[in-house]
């Protein structure tokens, strides 16, 4: 529970030994202790509402289907953490599948693995386009990777003439078909390498520095960090995910003009249910991929419990909206009970008469960084 | 980046004291939108003209400014919030939603009603929205992401296609002229003049940049920094309302696809970013916004005259809102260097 160095310090010598307990519970879990609990709650509904589902090759069938979002905010949480947006990641895979199926129309025979690098390398392309726009030209990367999106889309719309034709070959297909081994899913075995790939990123050098610069750019900055550099890469490994999951969803549906709508939406609400803050410098990848895995599992649920298919954005909506909502007050409030009575809050809290109705927040509202982010516990915050 | 920026200047601030004050009006990307779209109109009517057409004929510009009128009156709505350093991804379907409600509405009742029950149904939302942001502390993107998904459900629910029928009369709104002007556009300009004076004129309006530019600095000093937001919210969503209501007019029925197909959630952002609205908040203004509006509706209609592909006028346009932001970071780098 990373809610600031000044905030643990005080709070922590007046702590009981419950909440000690507690608090080092949470301090595994990080800000994504929710989503844990989230996911935990809708894969018990999911197993009361179909005894079946946790048959292997069902279980299986169900991580398939959450690889492609599950790499993409693999991806996107890089991005995220590190103070940026990707919006062209569902541009990026709907102009991969739509691009590999226009390829393979020219050069039917074209290797599967030489196509698959081609698209990766394509990705990456796309990212270090987007990581060289904002760092170098110091362009908001909402606007950048919206920007992105439009082009992209665009291009390829205008390539195809408006309706992508060509299908792509079965061995092509087979990384989102098929099976290693006779039971394991490609799609699961990639999603997992993927994974532990991301994890082991984070926790090496590059990862910290990624954090250190999502956190506060001047500090890394200062600390000898490059940080454009380490935003390029971010935005280079995320148009790789986005690669990837394209090379997924080809193969799992073939080839259609509306391969990756709303992927990008759909790859920032799973980051954020994971607790990680927009605006950078909080937030696992794991917890990341736990939101990935929740909004799937959302998507199964109410699949099984036969919400009508309109219905189905509404409940998402409100389920996004309650899960963030719960995270953000959860903590505050925990803080302000570590607080006995009689002990003055951390932070003076200024409040000019009548203004800011409620209760007083004991760490004063963040100021306006460039990324507009709730966020506590502010290397800038006035320290006691 | 700081490093790198010390070193010329005093060079620069040398230069800068020297420039005349018309300059650094110039330098304001508000005045520079504008001047951005007269230098589009004119390449556009030599590119037309070279081809043998006609650029700047009554009914072309007519035709301009009457597209703008949907996209402005959203871009506007959308600047308050951008400018207190929040967002609203849901005006898109509330678009939609408003149009059906607002034809729906006309069909048995009178106009009076359904223009009525189409701003109430906005303001609720607006505050729903400011509310989610403010109260519960949700990230405004997740926040309205999130409205966005509910208004969609609840769509998708209910209407299945095109609804409701809106009266002869309430038609006047998008057809009607007055001399070669449409009478929307008096619309546009009437939002945008009272959205000017709210956000210049009043204290409300010095709130908003306050709030935007920092909002632990506006709360210190005793800015009621959570009803601004909520206040700015309700404000760009009773505008995306007015949207509503020309588009139903425009469209004589309400459409589910109506705000959705134009993308106008993500594309009245670019139009405020190219206005010259900072993202963040705190920077920017209704009058840039208009222009940046514009800017993209002459673009459209010069490559409409041109024959481009539509599929590649996405693709300049990506290009064209990339390149302004970038010239804006340029210039502001350069100013607080």
């Amino acid at each position: 529970m990373s809610t600031g160095t000044a905030t643990d310090a005080t709070a922590s010598r007046t702590v009981t030994a419950a909440t000690a307990t507690y608090r080092s519970l949470a301090r595994t879990l990080g800000t994504g202790a929710p989503v844990y609990a989230l996911l935990i709650v809708l894969l018990v509904a999911l197993a009361a509402t179909d005894p079946g589902f946790y048959e292997p090759d069902r279980f299986l069938a169900f991580v398939k289907r959450a690889a492609p979002l599950v790499i993409l905010a693999a991806g996107q949480y890089l991005v995220i953490v590190c103070g940026e947006f990707d919006l062209s990641v569902g541009a990026v895979v709907t102009a991969g599948v739509v691009a590999a199926a226009e390829v393979y129309g020219t050069y039917p025979d074209a290797p599967w693995a030489l196509m698959t690098a081609g698209l990766l390398l394509a990705g990456a392309a796309a990212g270090l386009l987007n990581g060289l726009i904002t760092t170098v030209l110091r362009v908001p990367s909402f606007i950048t990777t919206l920007g992105m999106m439009l082009i992209l889309e665009g291009a390829v719309f205008y390539w195809t003439g408006g309706s992508p034709q060509g299908r792509l070959p079965q061995d092509f297909r087979r990384l989102g078909r098929d099976t290693a081994l006779g039971w394991l899913p490609w799609a699961v075995l990639a999603c997992g390498v993927a994974g532990v790939l991301v994890v082991l990123l984070m926790r090496s050098d590059f990862g910290r520095t990624l954090v250190a610069t999502g956190d506060s750019e001047r500090a890394a900055h200062l600390a000898g960090v490059r940080v454009r550099r380490a935003r390029v890469l971010a935005f280079v490994l995320s148009g790789v995910a986005a690669a990837l999951a394209a090379v997924l969803v080809g193969g799992f549906s073939g080839v259609s003009a509306q391969a990756g709508r709303g992927y990008e939406f759909e790859a920032i609400t799973a980051v954020v249910l994971g607790g990680v803050a927009l605006g950078g410098g909080r937030g696992s990848v794991v917890a990341a991929m736990a939101g990935a895995f929740s909004l799937q599992a959302l998507f199964t649920l109410l699949n099984l419990q036969g919400v009508s298919g309109a219905l189905e954005s509404t409940v998402q909506g409100v389920i996004v909206i309650a899960a963030v909502g719960i995270g953000a007050a959860d903590f505050s409030r925990l803080r302000r009970r570590t607080h006995p009575p009689g002990t003055p809050p951390d932070t003076p809290q200024v409040t000019p008469p009548g203004a800011a109705p409620g209760p007083p927040a004991p760490t004063p509202p963040p100021p306006a960084t460039p990324s507009r982010t709730p966020r506590e516990g502010h290397p800038h915050d006035p320290q006691p | 980046m700081t490093g790198t920026a010390l070193a010329p200047q005093p060079a620069r601030a040398a230069a800068k004291s020297r420039a005349p004050r018309g300059r650094g009006r110039l330098a304001d990307p508000a005045v520079g939108v504008w001047l951005a779209a007269g230098a589009v109109t004119a390449l556009g009517w030599i590119v037309v003209a070279a081809r043998g057409g006609d650029f700047l004929t009554l009914a072309n510009v007519v035709g301009i400014l009457q597209n703008c009128v949907a996209l402005g009156l959203v871009a506007v709505g959308q600047t308050a919030v951008i400018l207190t350093g929040s967002l609203d991804l849901s005006v898109a379907y509330l678009i939609s939603l408003g149009t059906l409600v607002a034809a729906t509405t006309m069909e048995d009742g009178s106009v009076v009603t359904g223009v009525l029950a189409v701003l109430a149904l906005s303001a609720a939302v607006g505050l729903a929205n400011g509310l989610i942001v403010t109260g519960l502390k949700v990230n405004a993107f997740i926040a309205t992401l999130g409205t966005a998904f509910i208004l969609r459900g609840w769509i998708e629910d209910n209407y299945t296609g095109p609804a409701g029928k809106v009266p002869a009369s309430f038609q006047h709104l998008g057809y009607d002229r007055m001399g070669p002007v449409p009478v929307s556009l008096f619309l546009l300009l009437a939002v945008t003049a009272v959205l000017w004076l709210i956000t210049r004129r009043t204290r409300f309006g010095h709130h908003l940049y306050a709030t935007g530019g920092d909002e632990h600095a506006a709360r210190l000093s005793g800015v009621r920094t959570r009803r601004t937001v909520i206040a700015a919210h309700v404000l760009c969503s009773l505008c995306v309302g007015a949207a509503a209501l020309f588009l139903a007019s425009r469209l004589g029925a309400g459409a589910p696809w109506a705000g959705t197909e134009a993308r106008y959630d993500l594309e009245s952002i670019a139009a405020v970013v190219l206005g010259g609205t900072v993202l963040a908040g705190g920077r920017g203004g209704v009058v840039g916004t208009l222009g940046g509006v514009l800017v993209l509706a002459v673009l459209d209609s010069v490559f409409n005259q041109l024959g481009v592909d539509p599929f590649f006028k996405n693709v300049v346009r990506g290009v064209v809102i990339i390149a302004a932001v970038a010239l804006y970071a340029r210039r502001g780098a350069r100013r607080s260097a």
